[in-house]
């Protein structure tokens, strides 16, 4: 039978809209010009000029500091959030927990950032980096739980009683079972807290005081301002980290989570 | 009782956190909506309803309105183009289907900021679609690309599109494409069979794609900050300026407290529909 054309020219065309503009900023990041529409020749000045802006390598530091420690300690909550939500499905306590690691993920960022900054302002607590560690340990907590439970509700729990039935004691097997099955999930919910904790802007803008700038508020206020082709080299070079973490973890991770079996 | 304790001490540190850092600021923000300001850009003493009352002005009815229509917009556009996305990648191969879902999620994971920002530049005037569209002849020399819907529109179905496709290839994946032949056998034009079969067949999918599209958008606040002017501000912008620019905080919490009610509003929808149908359980963790 004879099927339409149009899904796959639909598809088609959605992909290339999907990377087109991310292609064009790659190749314009390499443009001697400093606007996107005429090229005047291979050049890596901006790139060069990167190294001279110590407003960037002073947000890096702040990005890198916030998303290690976020991805450390989202990793901890998460994993044991995870563990509970699987091993106890079907009690009450589980059912109201699963319903607070999931609402995040719909809610709006903005929304989630404007009751942070609430939150803060009411306690007192001083806006900064502190702010900033906390508001992503929030988001990336329902990242986490949810990609180690993929991963649990895949494996058997048959390996588990036989090792308790081979007379293994709780830290026997969360040690040499359940830790080494675990291991492609952990990692895959660690990059992943990680990228979203680097890649933030939002909630970040809002629970950001002075002095605590990370790469995306850099990035933000440089496109505010005008200062187009430093962003093009930056964008560059945030988009390969990203690809890569996101290659790793997808081949660590296979999880139904995002092949969406 | 051991079972017990061992379950505690495996929720607590997430659940505690999540009560700390979400729901009690989500209720805090509710809360803050009656509260006058102070001079100083924090919280005054006692109780008010002149915040709330100040919203009912033809201003903020006007931009909740826009916020409304722009979102429905956005999830139209997503869903036209993401049910064929999602029927071709569920048809291809299993090598070529991996592939094309990688496609698909890379730009997920990718920086927004820097992907509006790649629009920003590429419909700048001195841009190369602004450039090609006037070679072409189809816009003039002044015509401005950016700060206008459209834009923001567009910029938002570039943003929530791959939200979109995940849960309808989850979706058409499980659907079983030889009841698409047996409708063709039954002599059904092929659109008709794809719109009384295929169509039904993913509903759960559609209903999801719809929700992961609709409720960012309706927050959506970096787009039309970047892309859009001041005829496309949304409610996110508002919230944002009574922060950033005027320091007024129960005055944004008057207004996150539409956006929420505009979130909860097509979820109480979703959620009565699956009461009375009873079968349409929608899983949005499939927009992850």
């Amino acid at each position: 039978m004879r099927r339409s054309r149009l899904p796959f020219v639909v598809t088609a065309a959605v992909l290339v809209f999907f990377y087109l503009p991310i292609a064009i900023l790659v190749v314009n990041s390499f443009n001697a010009s400093r606007f996107g529409g005429s090229w005047q020749g291979f050049s890596l000045k901006w790139y060069a000029r990167l190294l001279h802006e110590p407003e960037i390598w002073t947000a890096a530091r702040n990005t890198l500091l916030i998303a290690s420690t976020v991805t450390a300690v989202s990793l901890v909550l998460g994993t044991c959030s995870a563990l509970a939500l699987h091993k106890f499905a079907k009690s009450r306590l589980q059912r109201a927990h699963y319903l607070l690691i999931y609402t995040p993920l719909v809610v709006p960022e903005i929304l989630m950032g404007i009751s942070l900054l609430m939150a803060f302002v009411a306690a007192g607590i001083h806006l900064g980096l502190f702010t900033i560690f906390l508001a992503h340990v929030t988001f990336c907590i329902s990242f986490v739980a949810l990609v180690v439970l993929a991963r649990l509700q895949d494996f058997d729990d048959a390996i588990i009683e036989a090792a308790q039935d081979l007379g293994a004691g709780w830290w026997a097997v969360t040690r040499r079972v359940l830790l080494p099955m675990l291991v492609p999930g952990l990692a895959a919910g660690g990059l992943l807290a990680f990228t979203l904790s680097v890649d933030d802007f939002v909630i970040t803008f809002f629970v950001a005081g002075p002095g605590s700038t990370t790469l995306p508020i850099r990035v933000y206020s440089m496109i505010k301002h005008g200062a187009t082709p430093l962003i093009n080299a930056l964008s560059t070079i945030l988009l390969v980290l990203t690809f890569t973490t996101v290659t790793v973890s997808q081949r660590l991770s296979r999880s139904p989570l995002r092949e969406g079996t | 009782m051991r079972k017990k304790v061992r379950e505690g001490l495996l929720t607590s540190p997430s659940f505690v956190w999540l009560c700390l850092f979400f729901l009690a600021p989500t209720i805090l923000v509710v809360v803050l909506a009656f509260r006058p300001p102070d001079p100083y850009g924090g919280i005054g003493r006692g109780w008010t309803l002149a915040t709330i009352r100040s919203l009912a002005n033809p201003y903020y009815l006007a931009i909740a309105w826009r916020t409304l229509w722009i979102s429905l917009v956005t999830t139209a556009a997503c869903l036209l183009l993401a049910v064929p996305s999602g029927y071709t990648i569920a048809r291809a191969s299993q090598k070529t289907r991996n592939f094309l879902m990688m496609l698909v999620i890379i730009p997920y994971w990718t920086s927004f900021l820097i992907r509006i920002f790649a629009w920003r530049s590429l419909l700048h005037p001195e841009g190369l679609i602004k450039k090609a569209l006037v070679a072409l002849g189809l816009v003039g020399d002044q015509a401005s690309l950016l700060y206008n819907s459209g834009s923001v529109i567009l910029v938002n179905v570039y943003t929530f599109l791959p939200f979109a496709i995940l849960p309808l290839y989850a979706a058409a994946e499980k659907f079983d494409f030889r009841l698409l032949e047996a409708a063709r056998d039954l002599g059904a034009k092929p659109f008709a069979a794809f719109r009384r079969v295929f169509l039904p067949g993913i509903r759960r999918g559609l209903l999801t794609a719809v929700l992961v599209v609709f409720i960012p958008s309706l927050g959506s606040y970096v787009i039309p900050d970047l892309v859009g002017g001041p005829s496309s501000e949304m409610l996110g912008n508002k919230i944002a300026q009574r922060v950033f620019v005027d320091r007024n905080l129960p005055h944004a919490s008057a207004l996150s407290v539409i956006l929420i009610l505009a979130v909860l509003a097509p979820l109480a929808v979703v959620l009565f529909m699956q009461r009375r149908k009873g079968k349409v359980e929608i899983n949005l963790s499939e927009g992850l």
